[in-house]
């Protein structure tokens, strides 16, 4: 079912973000994962590279389609999830826990704070839907 | 509003994920295209393949008709034999690639990609001599039913004796199966044993369900396009539009395997003889990744630096467990264990041809 944690932040482009401490641990939502169907392939980004809010930071494929991922906050990748390149799967059975994308050290605390409630995210998705 | 076959409801029942696909709605899959194209590989999976189109040569001379069209020599096939088969054009290129059915030297039947119907039929009835073909893919449904269980799915709900003896690959017969009349074809597009079963549009569901619910013991899921793709990529099997189309030869293509040039006059035989004379510039060849990155169609193929090439069809196989590619590479970097690489986004990925089908079903 459809799954929409409270303690995310969410993003147009289907991204979630959640605080870690001074980090934000970021990761494609539910829905992004269901849209791709299973997924194949996910390109990360090299620890210590810089993320732009907005912008491409990776590339995650499924076996139908190749997609963008977008970060949600500008920063600093401190971690990359290294489980993805054997299982990239996990994405689809766990989006929200070990299928998280990177790390981030944000440069800028107040972009967080901007991302989309899930209440927000959930209208959008139904908003799409129709 | 794209066309929808006679199964539409049951895939919308079943939950398929709905796409546009050479303008018919049909689904790219039910649950998982990995969960399905595995079901194929080690069960069995049902699909809609309504969206194929059928012409027919009907009438004295029909055999000769349509064997001046194709590259495969129909002489050569018994009665209730199917070839598969290139459709030329004037220069060698595909106008697309088809199977052909001999009921009898009277009776000659098409099987046509959905995507070049209207295309392969006016190029048939213009340049066919003697028999007018028919287009007659409004007539029918076909559903496929594909790997190891299918055989036996299908003989349970069949009086016809379609036994491996009585009905081999490539060969087929007509019949009741599920009470629906059927041409009960030995063929497939994924490497797997299995039939086709083409049948009246007004038949099909009680067909698919019926198949569904006899097969269900033995792990048969609805398979999707998706699944459909990848499972045909891992048998290097041409895709029409992908890999194969107007520019490109048989020769190219390495189906010289379906091309009868002894005895047998066709639209584009010229340009093959002269083609296997002079010999070939370029070679569709199977390749996999050595370096992490999946190829995807026109992501381009470099040698040192250069491009000279592009990847027709590309995915990750869920069978073989690795990044696998089609493309045109010139002559020298056909042979196995040639290297080249993969321009991915602007990131170069190291590949290496391999043998083909990239899969061997057991």
């Amino acid at each position: 079912m459809a799954d929409y944690p409270k303690n995310l932040k969410y993003t147009k482009d289907h991204e979630w973000a959640r605080k870690a401490g001074a980090a934000v641990v970021i990761g494609v939502t539910f829905h992004a994962q269901e849209a791709l169907g299973d997924v194949v392939y996910v390109e990360l980004p090299k620890l210590g590279a810089t993320v732009t809010a907005g912008k491409a930071f990776g590339v995650i494929e499924s076996t139908k389609a190749v997609s963008e991922l977008f970060a949600p906050i500008s920063g600093k990748v401190v971690k990359v999830n290294d489980t993805l390149t054997a299982d990239p799967q996990t994405v689809n059975h766990d989006p929200y826990q070990a299928g998280w994308i990177i790390e981030v050290e944000p440069s800028d605390a107040k972009q967080y704070d901007a991302l989309l409630e899930p209440g927000a995210y959930e209208a959008l998705l139904k908003e799409a839907a129709r | 509003m794209p066309r929808q076959t006679p199964l539409n409801a049951a895939h919308r029942k079943l939950g398929g994920k709905m796409v546009d696909f050479a303008g018919w709605d049909l689904p790219v899959q039910y649950t998982s295209v990995i969960s399905e194209h595995e079901a194929v590989r080690t069960a069995a999976g049902l699909f809609d393949v309504s969206h194929m189109g059928e012409i027919e040569f009907a009438g004295k001379g029909a055999l000769e008709s349509a064997n001046a069209l194709i590259t495969n020599d129909l002489t050569r096939a018994v009665d209730g034999q199917a070839l598969y088969s290139g459709l030329l054009n004037d220069q060698g290129g595909f106008v697309d690639d088809v199977v052909v059915y001999r009921f009898s030297p009277e009776r000659i039947f098409f099987c046509v990609n959905a995507s070049n119907r209207e295309k392969d039929f006016a190029w048939m009835k213009s340049r066919a001599r003697g028999v007018v073909p028919r287009d007659r893919g409004d007539e029918f449904a076909q559903l496929a039913v594909q790997g190891p269980k299918a055989a036996g799915i299908v003989q349970r709900l069949t009086k016809v004796d379609v036994s491996k003896a009585k009905v081999g690959t490539y060969r087929f017969t007509q019949g009741q199966v599920a009470g629906v009349e059927c041409i009960i074809s030995r063929t497939g597009y994924t490497g797997e044993d299995g039939f086709e079963l083409y049948c009246p549009p007004g038949g099909a569901e009680k067909l698919w369900w019926a198949l569904l619910e006899e097969g269900k013991a033995d792990g048969l899921k609805p398979t999707g396009l998706g699944a459909r793709d990848s499972l045909r990529t891992e048998m290097k099997f041409a895709l029409y539009g992908n890999d194969i189309d107007d520019t490109h030869t048989p020769l190219d293509a390495g189906l010289g395997w379906i091309v009868k040039l002894e005895n047998h006059d066709f639209i584009g035989a010229d340009v093959l003889r002269r083609q296997k004379a002079q010999g070939l510039t370029r070679k569709l060849v199977g390749f996999e990744t050595t370096e992490p990155g999946i190829p995807r169609p026109h992501y381009p193929i470099l040698k040192d630096g250069k491009p000279v090439g592009e990847v027709t069809s590309g995915t990750m196989g869920p069978s073989v467990k690795k990044a696998i590619g089609i493309g045109y590479v010139p002559l020298a970097l056909a042979p196995e264990g040639s290297t080249f690489h993969v321009e991915m986004r602007g990131r170069l990925v190291a590949a290496r041809v391999v043998k083909t089908p990239f899969y061997n079903p057991a």
